[in-house]
């Protein structure tokens, strides 16, 4: 991205009173790599092609720490970051670890709930990319049991 | 398929709720005869709020059949108009408009 | 019967010595012995908490099903269910025509005897005699429509109180047949729906928390994530035998319905909230 435009971007993002039309270009197209991605990191450097991933207890992720069942795990990914810009979370070890991407552009609070899929037990991470570039995240382990006699 | 939406409005916060009959079929499962099952999953998700775009939320096969999201649009107000559109793997897609009461 | 006396008397306080007399129990009786030995294991647990199975017992299992419940996919199951229920047949009748009261407001009083058949009849064995009765082929009982018009009309009985009158003669015999199966060892596990469902409710066995007996037809069909869809009781039924190695029996085999007639007995004045969504 050249610099110009970003700092175009950033003009346009701080005038409140604009109205921020966003043209059918600017849409993201599926990230079929990323998702595609059989390993985390893969998918992580797919997703963000130049982040160092930092830890931050300033993103928050929400999942039990035993799944009751797999097929549906309810999660929350949520933000106290300024300038969220696009959010994603990842479980470890599914045969895709992307599970979801959020892309922010405007009035949208950087909070979502969704039910995932899990196929064992893994590291889930939920990461945020802010305006600068930078991704924080932070990560959680959810239990995911096979059930003994009532699975 | 079809799509359900509850909006509540707390102040000029709209706590939406969609929920999406959907299969989000991964691809991977066998049916009984041993074939497998070809993939169908909703892959983008978009909210647009009198026609602005709000986000855009991409999935996988990592999300659960009957596809769940909840999220808060900020700065709204009631006669605010807002439209939600996925479309799949499939090229299948739906759309649905409510209105905030 | 003596087993199952002494039993279900080793598990009680108080009654064993009334018990120990008698060769029988009534319905009522077992019902009552049933609320005893739960509400004396657990005296904070009201009984109406009892429709919502094991997420009583566990917290964190319970706060998952409460965030599913909160927008639970069966929500289109009802929907659609009531499109289908108020669609003619080619005769024109509906199935509102088969019920009492149209259909609406009656699923708590399932499964129930049936006099002029002679034998237990469960919703959606009803909905399959209805469409029968007017010239449509029967669905099947699994992944079908058939569970969509039974969402709808357990929905429209939600917060009704299971009801049914006390068995006598007929009825009663297919109530008994209902309480010997649940209370004999089955398959190659050698195992009772008692082994799980009252020994071990509320506890673990092999990390699975069983749903207690009391309470376990109030919710039906219930949304599995295991499943990723509905289904009905005699699903799981068929499930618990396969797990336990015995013999499966087709849906709505005479001994599954009668076994549903006991287990709905045991029921009776408990909130009705299907359908469910479980894991």
């Amino acid at each position: 991205m050249k610099l110009s435009r970003r700092g175009a971007l950033k003009r346009l993002l701080a005038g409140s009173a604009a109205v921020f039309l966003v043209p059918v270009s600017a849409l993201a197209k599926w990230a079929e790599k990323a998702f595609n991605a059989t390993k985390l990191d893969e998918a992580i450097k797919l997703l963000w092609p130049n982040a160092k991933l930092e830890k931050s207890d300033k993103v928050r992720l929400k999942a039990p720490e035993i799944a009751e069942n797999g097929a549906v795990v309810p999660v929350t990914i949520g933000s106290d970051l300024p300038n969220v810009k696009s959010m994603a979370i990842f479980v470890e070890k599914n045969p895709s670890p992307l599970t979801s991407k959020f892309d922010l552009f405007k009035d949208a609070k950087p909070e979502f709930s969704l039910r995932i899929r899990m196929g064992e037990t893994s590291k889930v991470i939920a990461a945020v990319e802010t305006t600068d570039g930078k991704v924080y995240f932070t990560e959680k382990e959810v239990k995911v049991t096979i059930g003994g006699c009532g699975g | 398929m079809g799509m359900k939406v509850k909006v509540k409005l707390a102040g000029d916060q709209a706590k939406v709720k969609l929920l999406i009959r959907h299969p989000m079929e991964t691809g991977r499962r066998k049916d009984d005869s041993g074939k497998i099952i070809p993939a169908k999953y909703i892959q983008t998700l978009t909210c647009h709020a009198n026609d602005e775009l709000c986000f855009e939320s991409q999935f996988g096969t990592g999300v659960s059949k009957d596809p769940f999201l909840s999220f808060t649009l900020l700065n709204r107000k009631a006669g605010d108009k807002l439209k939600f559109k996925w479309v799949d793997s499939t090229g299948d897609s739906d759309e649905k408009e409510v209105v905030i009461k | 019967m003596i087993r199952l006396l002494t039993f279900v008397s080793l598990l009680l306080l108080g009654t064993v010595s009334a018990w120990a007399q008698t060769t029988d129990t009534t319905p009522a009786e077992d019902r009552e012995a049933l609320r005893k030995f739960f509400q004396s294991k657990f005296p904070d647990i009201p009984l109406d908490a009892y429709k919502d199975g094991a997420y009583i017992f566990d917290p964190k299992a319970r706060a998952q099903f409460e965030e599913i419940e909160e927008f639970p996919p069966w929500e289109f199951d009802v929907e659609e269910g009531e499109e289908l229920f108020n669609t003619p047949f080619k005769n024109g009748k509906t199935y509102a025509d088969c019920f009492e009261n149209g259909g609406i407001g009656i699923a708590q009083k399932y499964p129930l005897w049936d006099e002029k058949r002679q034998e237990v009849v469960t919703l959606p064995y009803a909905i399959n005699l209805c469409r029968e009765a007017n010239g449509e082929q029967p669905l099947p009982y699994e992944k079908s429509d058939l569970l969509k018009v039974q969402a709808y009309m357990a929905y429209t009985s939600r917060g009704k109180r299971i009801e049914a009158p006390e068995p006598t003669g007929k009825a009663l015999e297919a109530y008994k047949k209902g309480r010997e199966y649940y209370y004999s060892k089955r398959g190659q596990l050698d195992m009772t729906c008692a082994n799980c469902h009252l020994q071990h409710a509320a506890s673990r066995l092999r990390y699975e928390l069983p749903g207690p007996l009391l309470g376990q037809t109030t919710h039906w069909p219930v949304y599995r994530s295991k499943w990723e869809e509905l289904g009905d009781i005699q699903r799981r039924y068929k499930e618990c035998n396969k797990q336990v190695r015995a013999k499966d029996l087709p849906y709505q085999a005479e001994e599954y319905r009668n076994l549903q007639y006991y287990m709905h007995l045991m029921d009776v004045g408990l909130e009705f909230n299907g359908p469910s969504s479980r894991k």
